[in-house]
């Protein structure tokens, strides 16, 4: 694992120097001009939120019946980077809102969905902090239920907002701004790799070091 | 099925909290007919290892096998086993026959006899209709002690059932662990109270801080004993 | 077996409460205050503002049912008889259930209290004309509500800071079963009432039901070995 961190580093930063040239670089959306820009992080944002979203789900079950630590490591790992990159979907998205529409808040599904994940990926966080002992089991059956959720939320809340008046609508990629989109998704995920990576070596270091203590005690 | 087995085997149990180590790689036989005497300083793992051993808390290594059945057995296994702790699984909102009837029912023992034969011997007979939010420490351990046994289970576990206790009571209490272990059960008792122990218990197993220290026969003299092993404090 | 096993644990429920009403007592008086604090939040010069009503039954209901759930479960903990119950021969998911259906009967009768004072103060009359389908959304809510509640309070129950915990791991997680309550609830209250589209909330609610009592049933034994 640890084998992967300079070569991840070194990429993202690369790409990550690389996107905003490829950014200015691409055509300006017909009515808001340069604020839509900030869509090029806003939106693989919210991609690995819900990637890392799925991955603490599966990680959880994976460590509720099968009981493997390392399953719960990931888990964790998973649940801060959701927490992570929904802070900034939520950051920015209204920033281009208001920006762009005049409002900060518009009940669009994407962001009312993402401000719900959030809420259960926190609470996640808060089970594993303030919990106990054994919160790491309550934890995983939070992460369950609330993966599970999602397609729920995604239909209430669609249903709902389809009887607030609509402001927005979603561009659509215009030629020139899919080579910068993918990037950004691509410079993105390789951001969320490096992340999970590092994150899950600390959690074993961590691990180690308890086994060496016990181990300790043992002699 | 009726499942049933005659020995308890704990073979390498470990378990640790985090940084804490409960129990270290201890291994443990008890064989029907046995009261065996599980005692240790606070913290030693001793309610750890009867919880470990009534399934309610899994090992974190190391495996424990009732005869030829393992915790997988669920339901069939638990009927078979008897378990009184401290905070004693009473309802205080309900009286002591309502407890009793309810844990009868809820193992499948319809027998209305049960509960009030249970209530006898643990010398509340007039009382069944009180709430055991009213009762003493000590009545209230009787309770427990008497619920944990009405489906007369083969293998015993007892945390501190002396506690409250006065001095008839105990000499009761005593009489029942040894008619059960009469009867065939297998019973583990946990305690402090070396004295009580002592004269009681076929089989002494000494743990502290999660490892075992001795398992021998029990002998006169266990108060020196278990100083000498455990040490003072 | 897996039934009278439910029934059992139903009964003792009943039983305890019986003794003294305390839960319903509290919980049906919280509700009521609930309402009347929302009242005057919501309410403008004599006027409910537009779809306030509906919105105030649910959350009412919401809060206190988090609330019964946390004492529900607190009467558990004293003398870890949930430990207890455990221990018997019986399946987990049959206890599970057990306690459930309690949840569910005492947020029945909350919602029994809520309607009619829901109706005079925002007098809107017509909603108990419709009461086949406002029954159906009340059950299907709550059954949903309470379900993912029993659970959460169950392997909360030896957590610290449970108090608090319920409801920040509770609400976002049943905002789905809110959200269908409360939008089925507007819809009936409108003239004419929309019942196709209180029909598909009710759907939606049966729906998330299924698949939060499977999950629940399924993940309740894991979570209760320490």
């Amino acid at each position: 694992m640890r084998k992967l961190f300079l070569p991840l580093t070194l990429l993202a930063a690369a790409m990550f120097s690389y996107a905003p040239f490829m950014i200015d670089g691409a055509p300006y959306e017909s009515t808001m001009l340069l604020v839509q820009k900030i869509f090029y992080f806003h939106a693989p944002a919210g991609f690995i939120m819900l990637t890392s979203g799925i991955v603490c789900g599966v990680a959880s079950v994976l460590f509720l019946w099968k009981k493997r630590p390392g399953a719960d490591r990931v888990a964790l790992a998973a649940g801060e980077l959701t927490v992570l990159f929904g802070a900034i979907v939520l950051a920015t998205g209204p920033l281009w809102a208001r920006k762009a529409w005049g409002v900060w808040w518009n009940a669009d599904v994407r962001l009312t969905m993402s401000l719900v994940g959030w809420l259960i990926a926190v609470g996640y966080l808060i089970v594993r902090r303030f919990g106990g002992p054994g919160s790491e089991k309550l934890a995983a059956g939070l992460a369950v239920f609330g993966t599970a959720n999602v397609p729920f939320i995604y239909v209430s809340v669609n249903i709902w907002r389809t009887m607030h008046p609509q402001t927005t609508v979603v561009p659509s990629l215009v030629e020139g701004m899919r080579g910068p989109f993918w990037f950004c998704v691509l410079a993105f995920y390789v951001l969320y790799a490096l992340l999970m990576t590092a994150r899950i070596h600390l959690e074993r270091q961590r691990a180690l070091v308890n086994d060496l203590y016990l181990a300790q005690e043992d002699a | 099925m009726t499942l049933d087995f005659e020995e308890v085997h704990a073979t390498d149990i470990s378990r640790h909290f985090g940084r804490r180590r409960a129990l270290s790689k201890l291994s443990l036989s008890l064989r029907a007919g046995e009261i065996v005497g599980l005692l240790g300083p606070n913290g030693a793992g001793k309610s750890t290892l009867i919880g470990i051993l009534s399934t309610l808390v899994s090992a974190g290594s190391g495996e424990v096998r009732y005869g030829t059945h393992t915790s997988a057995a669920g339901g069939a296994l638990r009927a078979r086993i008897g378990f009184l702790a401290h905070e004693l699984h009473l309802y205080s909102e309900l009286s002591a026959l309502q407890n009793l009837t309810f844990f009868a029912r809820l193992h499948g023992l319809d027998d209305p006899a049960l509960p009030h034969a249970a209530l006898l011997r643990a010398g509340l007979a007039g009382r069944g209709d009180d709430v055991v939010s009213g009762f003493s420490r000590g009545m209230r351990q009787r309770l427990a002690l008497e619920r944990a046994l009405l489906h007369a289970p083969r293998l015993v576990l007892l945390d501190e059932p002396f506690t409250g206790l006065d001095d008839q009571a105990v000499r009761i209490v005593d009489d029942r662990i040894r008619e059960l272990a009469g009867a065939g059960a297998i019973v583990l008792v946990a305690t402090h109270d070396l004295d009580l122990a002592d004269g009681l218990v076929s089989r002494v197993v000494l743990v502290r801080e999660g490892r075992l220290i001795s398992d021998e026969p029990a002998a006169p003299g266990l108060r020196a004993r278990y100083r000498s092993v455990v040490g003072a404090g | 077996m897996f039934g009278r096993v439910v029934w059992l644990v139903l009964k003792k429920d009943l039983a305890i409460e019986a003794r003294s009403w305390e839960l319903v007592i509290t919980t049906l008086f919280f509700a009521l205050s609930a309402v009347v604090v929302f009242m005057f939040a919501f309410v403008r010069e004599g006027q409910p503002l537009e779809g306030a009503a509906s919105g105030i039954l649910w959350i009412a209901l919401a809060f206190a049912g988090t609330l019964a759930l946390g004492r529900t479960f607190e009467r558990e903990r004293q003398g870890e008889t949930l430990r207890g119950l455990l221990l018997a021969p019986a399946s987990r998911a049959a206890v599970f259930t057990g306690k459930l259906v309690g949840i569910v009967l005492l947020l029945l009768a909350v919602e029994l209290l809520l309607v009619p004072l829901v109706v005079v103060l925002f007098q809107e009359n017509d909603l108990l004309g419709r009461w086949p389908l406002l029954l159906a959304l009340l059950v299907t809510g709550a059954v949903g509500f309470a379900t993912v509640g029993t659970l959460f309070a169950a392997m909360l129950v030896r957590a610290r800071s449970r108090d608090v915990l319920l409801p920040i791991l509770l609400y976002p997680i049943t905002i789905p079963a809110l959200v269908a309550g409360v939008n089925g609830t507007q819809a009936l209250m409108a003239t004419p009432p929309a019942e196709p589209l209180a029909i598909m909330w009710i759907a939606m609610l049966v729906c998330y039901d299924v698949v939060f009592l499977t999950l629940a049933l399924w993940v309740f034994e894991p979570l209760m070995t320490e």
